[in-house]
């Protein structure tokens, strides 16, 4: 092979090798067999990413995976797990006379408990803007002083530093007219509200690989320690995901359940020191509402005390109200790992990706979309 | 939404950087990663760097890829899997 230029390492076509997929997947097939063995049935793991549902679905894998593999996927979708009344308080935010909205596209097309989304608050006269980074809304709140703008931020710890990095730059600009919601989630506290239900059977996790970049590899240990559970932080290129499948089949094979990292080209053990410094200095944690769990205390982010005067829902008084989920609707159970979207009365025939009922139809990387778009 | 896309950074002024991505530029911040320097690559989310990215570990990582799993000798290329970058 000739030798590579630096880029190109990163987007070599050897990450989606067919021969080498081939290898991997008949390695996986030897695996699955002991680990179903042992495990009496089928081996499960839960992909708690949507980048990682997405690239599972994207590359048409699920197809050839050994037939005791089930592939779960978890509460990793950000615009998935938000939670109605969450949702609703977007809305609300939408609807305060003068206010520009800026956001993400995966929150333009969410309903809320009335059946509204921003899509349908922009038709009616809401100023909606998507924009690429949150540093987009910072800029905008400066061109106009004389408007409210306001960022959406949902996420997780991936997420979560880069909105604090444009509230912390919009406090030294001292910009009095840019908040931002912080409906952020926790990974790790995720994987324990999983774990701690008698009914669950994960028998291993692959690890958000960004989430990872950001806080290392030492918040998961309880996984494996107390729950005895497998966990490998995992790449996003078809062959990382072989991989850490693979990986995660062997602890389950050898019974010494461990945090392994397959994307050490991205994730150190360390995570990011200064996005942590970061977050702790912008937020704190705090109680997080979750689609179908409820609300949890020490699950989320919200503002520090420091910050505080930049928090959106604050600033507009928007109360919070528990709102049901849409009828019919199983994304709840999808993100919980206890459903498969075809497990759903309403997948493929009341909700598609064009006519969206739950929010794992509407976001791009929701597990419905993912299975409607790419098939199971 | 954790979507991160590594590029090289051609220039930078303070924590702005003006970074590469295959042929595509864009304005990133570095505040995430304030030792990045020139020629570097990193990885970047929504307008942030968060990570540095080191190419000889990308390179390691398919050394390794080529050891587990080629059983056949030479070269095992034989067409792509899936999208790039999804």
């Amino acid at each position: 092979m000739k030798t590579a230029s630096p880029a190109e390492r990163f987007s070599s076509p050897l990450w989606r090798d067919k021969a080498l997929a081939a290898s991997a997947l008949a390695e996986m097939t030897g695996l699955a067999a002991q680990a179903a063995a042992l495990k009496g049935g089928s081996v499960n793991f839960m992909e708690v990413c949507g980048t990682h549902t997405m690239a599972i679905a994207a590359s048409g894998m699920r197809r050839l995976f050994p037939k005791e593999l089930r592939m779960l996927s978890g509460p990793g979708c950000p615009v998935c797990v938000t939670s109605q009344g969450d949702i609703d308080r977007v809305l609300a935010l939408a609807a305060v006379p003068g206010v520009i909205i800026t956001t993400f596209g995966d929150m333009l097309k969410v309903k809320g408990s009335k059946g509204l989304d921003l899509h349908a608050m922009r038709e009616r006269g809401s100023d909606v803007r998507v924009v690429y980074s949150p540093l987009d809304a910072v800029a905008l709140a400066q061109a106009e002083p004389g408007r409210q703008v306001v960022f959406i931020g949902v996420g997780f710890e991936t997420t979560a530093p880069v909105i604090g990095g444009a509230v912390a730059r919009a406090k030294k600009l001292g910009l009095k007219n840019f908040s931002s919601t912080a409906f952020f989630k926790l990974v790790p506290p995720a994987l324990e509200l999983l774990l701690s239900d008698p009914e669950n059977r994960i028998h291993g996790f692959m690890l958000p690989g960004h989430v990872s970049a950001i806080i290392g590899l030492e918040p998961y240990k309880f996984v494996a320690e107390k729950y005895k559970v497998p966990c490998v932080v995992t790449g996003f290129e078809p062959l990382d995901i072989l991989t850490g499948i693979n990986m995660l089949l062997r602890q389950v094979v050898s019974g010494k359940p461990s945090v392994e990292d397959e994307y050490f080209r991205v994730v150190h053990a360390a995570g990011n020191p200064v996005a942590q410094k970061l977050l702790s200095e912008v937020f704190t944690v705090t109680a997080a509402s979750w689609r179908a769990i409820g609300t949890v205390k020490a699950t989320g982010l919200g503002f520090s005390r420091v910050y505080a005067g930049f928090d959106a829902i604050k600033r507009f008084k928007i109360p919070y109200e528990d709102a049901p989920e849409p009828k019919g609707c199983r994304c709840g159970a999808i993100l919980l790992g206890k459903a498969l979207p075809p497990d759903c009365p309403l997948f493929g025939k009341a909700c598609t990706p064009s006519s969206a009922v739950g929010p794992c139809m509407v976001s791009s990387e929701g597990a419905c979309a993912a299975w409607f778009k790419y098939g199971g | 939404m954790c979507l991160a896309v590594p590029g090289k950074i051609i220039s930078l002024k303070n924590s702005n950087a003006e970074v590469d991505f295959s042929g595509v530029r864009r304005a990133v911040s570095l505040d995430l990663v304030p030792d990045a320097k020139k020629n570097d690559y990193v990885l970047v989310h929504a307008g942030f760097a968060i990570q540095v990215l080191d190419p000889k570990e990308a390179e390691e990582t398919l050394k390794l890829f080529k050891e587990i799993y080629a059983t056949t000798g030479g070269d095992a290329y034989s067409g792509e899997l899936g999208h790039n970058n999804p």
